[in-house]
Parts: C-alpha cells; sequence; structure tokens
C-alpha cells in the first residue's frame, strides 16, 4: 500500500537512551527539561508531523514547547475543526492525527470531533490543557471535568497527575489510538504538570498490558468458514471501513476477484473495492444502490470484513441477509453477535484473517448464475438521472464533472446530508483513503476542517475536493480562513439548494411537507465570502458553466469556492426508509 | 443520464424466505427464535485506579444495560479492585456487557460466574421494637446479629444469598420498617476456579452462558 501505510517511526529505532547529551546528538533534540517538552517529544518520537489545534491560557506550556519543534502546527479558527481536521489527517494518512486545546471551551469544543472519530474508529489523539492540579475540583476558571466528559466518546483517556510520567501518557495514547481497532484517545494535562521541572524522556509509545489484540481468527473457525465458501450460491463479500484502517483492501480484493464474489462496500469502507470493477455492487443500505441491496437482501453465505453491520446499513434487523450464514471478520470481539448474529465469528486482524480464509479455500463457489442475476439487477436499477432543460441545475451532474476532471487519487471530504450522498453514490471510488465522511456521527461541518487534514496528509499530486451543503458548510465556514492562510489547494463544491436538504426531504416524505426550520434562503452568498475570506470564489447556476468553472477552480493553486446552485427539490434516491427492508428500496417518494 | 431511476417496483421483486429476530439470529428451527431475561452475576478484575467505577457505570446507563447491584471493593493484589455486578438481561445483552465491559483498558478480566457460585450480600435492616421479643425470634430465624438497638428500635445485619435478605426483610416488615441499606451482591467462584480467568479474543466472542443457569437463580 502507500508509504504512508507504514508506521512513520519503529518503536525500536527510538532513542531511549538515558544519557541526555546521546539522545540529543542522535535526534537533534534538546534534552526534556519541563513536562511540556516531555509530551511534545513523544510526539516527536511517534513520527508525528503535524498538529491541529487552538492556543489557550492551561495548553500554553504545551505550545511553548511546540514553538522548538520541527512539528508543524497548524493553527485553526476553531477547536471542533482542530478535532475534524485531526481525524481526517488519521483517515488519509493511516497514522493517528493530533489535536490540542485548552481546557474548558476548548476541550469540550474538541468533543464533537471525538464523538465522530469514536464512532468511526479513526485514529486520533487528543491534548487538552487543564487547569494546575490544586485547582482541579474547584470550578477554577477554564475549568471542565475534561475526562469525565470524554469517556463515553474515546477509546480511551487519561488524567496526567506525574510530570515524570507526563510524556509516557503520551506515547501510551498513540499507541491505543492506532492499536486494534482504532480510535480517539484523550491527554489531559494540568498546567502545572506541563510546567513542572522533568527530565525523563517519554517511554516508548506501548499499549498497557491489559490491552490485548488477537491478529489471527480460530483455525477451526476460519476452516468451517472456508467450506462455507466453497459451497456457497449466493455469495457477497461486505467491505466495512475496518478493512481499509487494516490496510486489508489488496487482500480482499484479490480473494473476491480470485472467487469471483460480488463485494458490496459499507460507506465507511467505500473505495476498499475500487467501483469500476465488474464485481462491484458499490454500496448498501438507506441510500445505496438497487442492485447492493437486492444482493444484500438475498444472498446465502455474507462475508463481512470490518464492518460494524450499522442501522444504516441493515435496515430493519428482520430483513437484513435474512438467508444468509454470516462470516464476520472483526478485531473487535464486541461487533461479533452485537446486531447480527455471526454464524462463523473471526476475531482478527483484517488482513490476516482474509489471507488465513484465502489459504483456508480451495474451491471457488459454484456461483454463476448467482453473478449474473447480480449484473442483471445492475442494468434493472441502473444508478441514474435525469437533466430537464427546464429545471434547474441537477446535483449529480456536479458531482460526475467534478469525478471527470479529477484523478483517480483525487480525495473527497463531505459534511453530512443530501449532498454527501450525492458526492458517495455518483462518484467513482477505485482507491482506500480517498473518501474521506462522517458516517456514524453525521456530522454537519466536517467536510471543510476535514479537507485541511485531509490535504496535509495526501500526496501533492491528490486533488481535495470539499463537497458539501449550504447548511453544513455553514456550521464551520471560518476555517476557510485556515485554507486561505496555508495557501491549500482545497476545492470546496457547495451543492446550494437553500435548505437543509435531507431534513426537507423528510419532511416531505414523513411530516406532510411541513418545512419546518429547514429552509435555508437566508444563507450569505458563498462565493463573495469566498474573496472575503481571501479565496477564489465561484458561482455555477447553468449546465454549461459547470465545466468552466470546474477547471479554473481546479486550476487555482489555492482554496477555492464554488457555489454551485442546484434544483432546490432534488432528492436522494433509492432510499430505504429508516428500519426498512433494504430489498424494498424505494426509487421514487410514492414507493416509500 | 438517461432515465431517471427505474426498475421493477417493490411489490415486483424477489423477497427472501427467512427472517431474523430482534438479536439478529435467523430465525429458523436450530436457532432459539428469542431468548428471555435471565438474571445472572458478572465479575471483572479491574486496575485499582481513579475513574473505573465511573467509566464502568457510565458505560452500562450508556448501553442502556439493566443492572440490579453492583459492588465495589479492594482484593489481595492492592492495584486491582473487583467490580460485582448483577445483572437481568437476555443472552446477546448479558454477552455485550462482558464484551464491552473488556474493551476498557483498567479493565482486566472480566467472567460471568457459574451458577453454583458463593454470592453473598449484606443488609442493616432498623425496625421498630415495640415488642422485643417476637423481634429477637424473627431475628433468630434469619442468623440476624443485632448491631444497634434504642428503646424504640433495633437494627439487624443480615448476610447471605439474595433470597434470605429478602425473605428476612419481608418477615421483619411486620413490625414496621423504618430504614434498610443493602450492599448488593459480592461473589467468588467455588474451588479452584479462579473468578478472574481472562479470555482470550475468540473464547469472549462465543462464549456460551455457563452451564447449569436457569433464569432467576443465584
Amino acid at each position: 500500500m502507500s508509504e504512508r501505510a507504514t508506521p512513520v517511526t519503529q518503536p525500536d529505532e527510538q532513542s531511549t537512551a538515558t544519557d541526555d547529551s546521546e539522545a540529543s546528538a542522535d535526534t537533534g533534540h534538546r534534552p526534556v527539561t519541563t513536562g511540556a517538552e516531555a509530551v511534545v517529544r513523544a510526539l516527536e518520537n511517534a513520527g508525528v508531523e503535524y498538529a491541529f489545534g487552538v492556543q489557550g491560557g492551561a495548553i500554553m506550556p504545551v505550545y511553548d514547547a511546540l514553538y522548538d519543534s520541527d512539528i508543524r502546527h497548524v493553527t485553526m479558527a476553531h477547536e471542533q475543526g482542530a478535532s475534524h481536521a485531526a481525524d481526517a489527517y488519521g483517515i488519509v494518512s493511516g497514522e493517528p492525527g493530533v489535536c490540542l486545546a485548552t481546557s474548558g471551551p476548548g476541550a469540550t469544543n474538541l468533543v464533537t470531533g471525538l464523538a465522530d472519530a469514536d464512532m468511526d474508529s479513526d485514529p486520533m489523539i487528543a491534548l487538552t490543557g487543564q487547569v494546575p492540579t490544586a485547582f482541579v475540583g474547584n470550578d477554577a476558571f477554564q475549568e471542565t471535568d475534561t475526562t469525565g466528559v470524554t469517556t463515553p466518546v474515546t477509546k480511551n483517556n487519561t488524567f496526567s497527575s506525574d510530570p515524570d510520567r507526563v510524556g509516557s501518557d503520551v506515547s501510551e495514547a498513540f499507541a491505543l489510538a492506532r492499536e486494534g481497532r482504532p480510535g480517539p484517545t484523550l491527554v489531559d494535562l494540568p498546567k502545572d504538570i506541563t510546567n513542572a521541572e522533568t527530565d525523563r524522556e517519554p517511554d516508548e509509545p506501548k499499549t498497557p498490558d491489559t490491552y490485548h489484540v488477537q491478529e489471527r481468527a480460530d483455525e477451526e473457525i476460519v476452516e468451517a468458514a472456508a467450506e462455507r465458501i466453497e459451497n456457497a450460491e449466493r455469495p457477497v463479500m461486505l467491505l466495512g471501513g475496518g478493512v481499509i484502517k487494516g490496510e486489508a483492501s489488496e487482500a480482499c480484493r484479490e480473494f473476491a476477484i480470485e472467487h469471483e464474489i460480488p463485494v458490496i462496500t459499507t460507506m465507511p469502507g467505500t473505495g476498499a473495492f475500487p467501483e469500476d470493477h465488474e464485481l462491484s455492487l458499490e454500496g448498501a443500505g438507506m441510500h445505496g444502490t438497487g442492485y447492493a441491496n437486492m444482493a444484500i437482501t438475498l444472498c446465502d453465505t455474507l462475508i463481512g470484513v470490518g464492518t460494524r453491520f450499522d442501522d444504516r446499513l441493515t435496515g430493519g434487523i428482520d430483513s437484513f441477509a435474512p438467508d444468509a450464514e454470516v462470516i464476520h471478520v472483526d478485531i473487535d470481539p464486541a461487533e461479533i453477535s452485537k446486531n447480527i448474529y455471526a454464524d462463523y465469528p473471526l476475531v482478527g486482524d483484517a488482513a490476516t484473517v482474509v489471507s488465513q480464509l484465502a489459504d483456508a479455500v480451495e474451491s471457488s463457489p459454484q456461483a454463476k448464475k448467482w453473478r449474473a442475476q447480480c449484473q442483471q439487477w445492475k442494468t434493472e436499477y441502473p444508478m441514474d438521472y435525469e437533466t430537464p432543460e427546464d429545471e434547474p441545475l441537477k446535483p449529480e451532474f456536479v458531482v460526475e464533472a467534478v469525478d471527470e476532471a479529477t484523478s483517480d487519487r483525487a480525495i473527497v471530504t463531505t459534511g453530512v446530508g443530501q449532498h454527501q450522498m450525492w458526492a458517495w453514490q455518483y462518484w467513482t471510488y477505485t482507491e482506500p483513503r480517498t473518501w474521506v465522511s462522517s458516517h456514524g456521527l453525521g456530522t454537519m461541518g466536517y467536510g471543510l476542517p476535514a479537507a485541511i487534514g485531509a490535504r496535509l496528509a495526501a500526496d501533492d499530486d491528490q486533488e481535495v475536493i470539499c463537497f458539501d451543503g449550504d447548511g453544513s458548510f455553514l456550521m464551520t465556514i471560518q476555517g476557510l480562513s485556515v485554507a486561505v492562510r496555508e495557501n491549500m489547494d482545497i476545492t470546496f463544491v457547495v451543492l446550494n439548494n437553500e435548505y437543509v436538504g435531507m431534513v426537507r426531504q423528510w419532511q416531505d416524505a414523513f411530516f406532510e411537507g411541513r418545512h419546518s426550520a429547514s429552509e435555508y434562503s437566508w444563507c450569505p452568498e458563498f462565493d463573495k465570502l469566498a474573496e472575503a475570506f481571501g479565496a477564489n470564489g465561484f458561482r455555477i447556476d447553468d449546465y454549461d458553466e459547470v465545466a468552466d468553472v470546474i477547471e479554473a477552480a481546479l486550476e487555482y493553486d489555492g482554496p477555492s469556492v464554488i457555489d454551485a446552485h442546484i434544483d432546490p427539490h432534488a432528492n436522494v434516491y433509492p432510499m430505504v426508509p429508516s428500519g426498512g427492508d433494504n430489498g424494498q428500496f424505494a426509487l421514487t417518494e410514492d414507493q416509500l | 443520464m438517461t432515465g431517471g431511476l427505474q426498475g421493477p417496483r417493490p411489490e415486483e421483486r424477489p423477497r427472501p424466505a427467512g427472517r431474523r429476530n430482534s438479536q439478529g439470529f435467523r430465525i429458523d428451527p436450530e436457532v432459539e427464535a428469542t431468548h428471555d431475561p435471565r438474571r445472572t452475576v458478572i465479575s471483572a478484575l479491574v486496575k485499582h485506579e481513579p475513574g473505573v467505577l465511573a467509566e464502568a457505570s457510565g458505560l452500562f446507563s450508556r448501553r442502556q444495560f439493566n443492572i440490579e447491584s453492583l459492588t465495589v471493593g479492594p482484593t489481595e493484589d492492592e492495584s486491582q479492585a473487583r467490580i460485582t455486578m448483577v445483572v437481568e438481561e437476555p443472552d446477546p445483552g448479558i454477552d455485550q456487557i462482558k464484551k464491552q465491559l473488556r474493551k476498557l483498558i483498567p479493565v482486566i478480566s472480566v467472567r460471568e460466574l457459574a451458577s453454583d457460585a458463593m454470592c453473598r450480600e449484606l443488609a442493616l435492616v432498623k425496625v421498630t421494637a415495640d415488642d422485643p421479643a417476637a423481634v429477637a425470634a424473627v431475628a433468630d430465624m434469619y442468623d440476624a446479629k443485632t448491631v444497634d438497638s434504642s428503646p424504640e428500635t433495633a437494627t439487624f445485619e443480615i448476610t447471605g444469598a439474595r433470597q434470605k435478605i429478602e425473605a428476612a426483610i419481608e418477615t421483619f416488615s411486620q413490625f414496621g420498617i423504618r430504614e434498610v441499606s443493602r450492599t448488593g451482591t459480592t461473589a467468588l467462584a467455588r474451588g479452584t476456579d479462579v473468578t478472574g480467568e481472562p479470555l482470550t479474543a475468540t473464547e469472549s466472542a462465543t462464549e456460551h452462558p455457563p452451564e447449569g443457569y436457569t433464569a432467576d437463580d443465584d
């Protein structure tokens, strides 16, 4: 896979010399003298290149130590943006993204980004300042119980209480964010601890001894699952986000192609399998393709890898793949049989277990008829849209036009809502780590800061495109100032329908068209606002402007914003209503 | 772009033969269709450090697990504490409690105890003692120890299994109960069986209830 996929540093290459002068000669670092320097050293040892954050009282010692570091700090306009930028950096690079904030409001502003990363299992570290230990518990200025607030939305968090341990606390948080099922970790740093004198270099990044990860699945269950695959008549592979995080895309690709098994991806698994391959059925679930939803409903063997069978994927449990024996590969035992009973529970690392399966499967399933059926569904339920001359611009057209104008490795980030679904449905994803979105938490406003994080993690020749909605874009628009200041080459495409469109669509379908608080005609003109920020602003109203504007925006070396005014009544279909039957997806509102 | 979304309408499409129940099991003769709640005891060995109890109890409320009692205390190893929980959930819920607890970083091991495990709780029962002789007779029946008495009241300590405590409280109620304070269940596995035995990830994913369990048995 890509270079970035391998850990930036190998722990055993880290200098752990106790002789400070020697350590500094090896690494070019000065010896640690304070807790804050130990924190920064832990990040440097872990190979951190970028950190996203906002200054503030209690985190000042850490920022002071960062001043002398080679780590590039990107000052964000809001801590929420810092958390999403770090999250996206983690998605694209595979290494934990780092965000910093001060105590109190700084820390609470990170909570949305932590919850987002937690739901999507994205590797990320948050470092928060805290009031001095002596003030903790006294309702001091800018004091919040940060570890208390963030416990339900982090993989783990730590209140650092010892200057000699503080660097190692950060190293451990780094290891925990990355190892096993990834997730966000947080270290709360009281100001007296970071200010305190210490010469203790941080330990190597290492998970605590209570943390166990099983790499290989049980051989007996692998054998049984392999036999089931060999005898399957209607097999489907379902690739989730764990496939990408576990660097298993290649192994899954080879397995599916070798045994000619149709492949469905979950939304976080987008890019795990090339959507232009004939075995690809693209995504299933609420706004998945008709053919994926037919196949997942009627399969007899479902090989789910790195997926947690989220309700947006399964629809109603009673009708989810009800004829299928389920082979479930996941690194987290708690996901096995949580939502869907696993007939073959395979706990382990996705790449390792898929290669175990590949070794165990001796003959391909006899599924020619099933594959033909899947192809027929592709013809029967094409992903298609109309572009009548007398109607406003259709959003799907804009998505396809940007896809055509960019390379296969272009990265797409999104906010949450209709635009996110169109960007998912009508862009052809062929590579892992090119789809960066907020899935489990569904955070409007994710796209803009995510594009900033993605830009820094991406290669220079990878375009970064942020599709956003008008409502979503407005939520974190202050981050545009960061993209301008850093002259980041990002193209923001606002699919502007002057509504929070997904809400408007549901109001039309389920609330008798009563548009309570969903009309957004009061939004600013985003092209002009972009100019005010110092970005390049464009506006599209008609089909004949689309190609030229996209070309100009992509050519511009810096952030551009395209305010694309689309049909305000455009809806996202196919659709499986919440809790509905995937196989009964609606193609139009009257089928709901 | 040609004709927009099209294809057979929902009612024209082939349908699967089977169904799943709300717990994600395929409903067929081989697999039990539904699970009734049962009461069981789960014992977790944890690092003795700040925040562990908050983390565990936060997990229960966040995931809506039905916890009847929860006790925590030190163990033979001063760096470790033991959390004992009595829960009432169907099998899949009990599985999730165990698995989610195991994911917490300060948790060392989690086990569901066998039905013959030693389970004890303690209650302090303060009753109106207008008739001291009758009160003393009831206390005697339940091996209750007198821990305090006043001209109006008597307070007893009762230890034992949950049913015994409940029976005692019910019998004492004839005198008028002023206050009750109960500890919740603490428990250990019998004989050489180790209460804190850790499980592998596969064992955790495929665990079956311990032998001999019937609903409401402790």
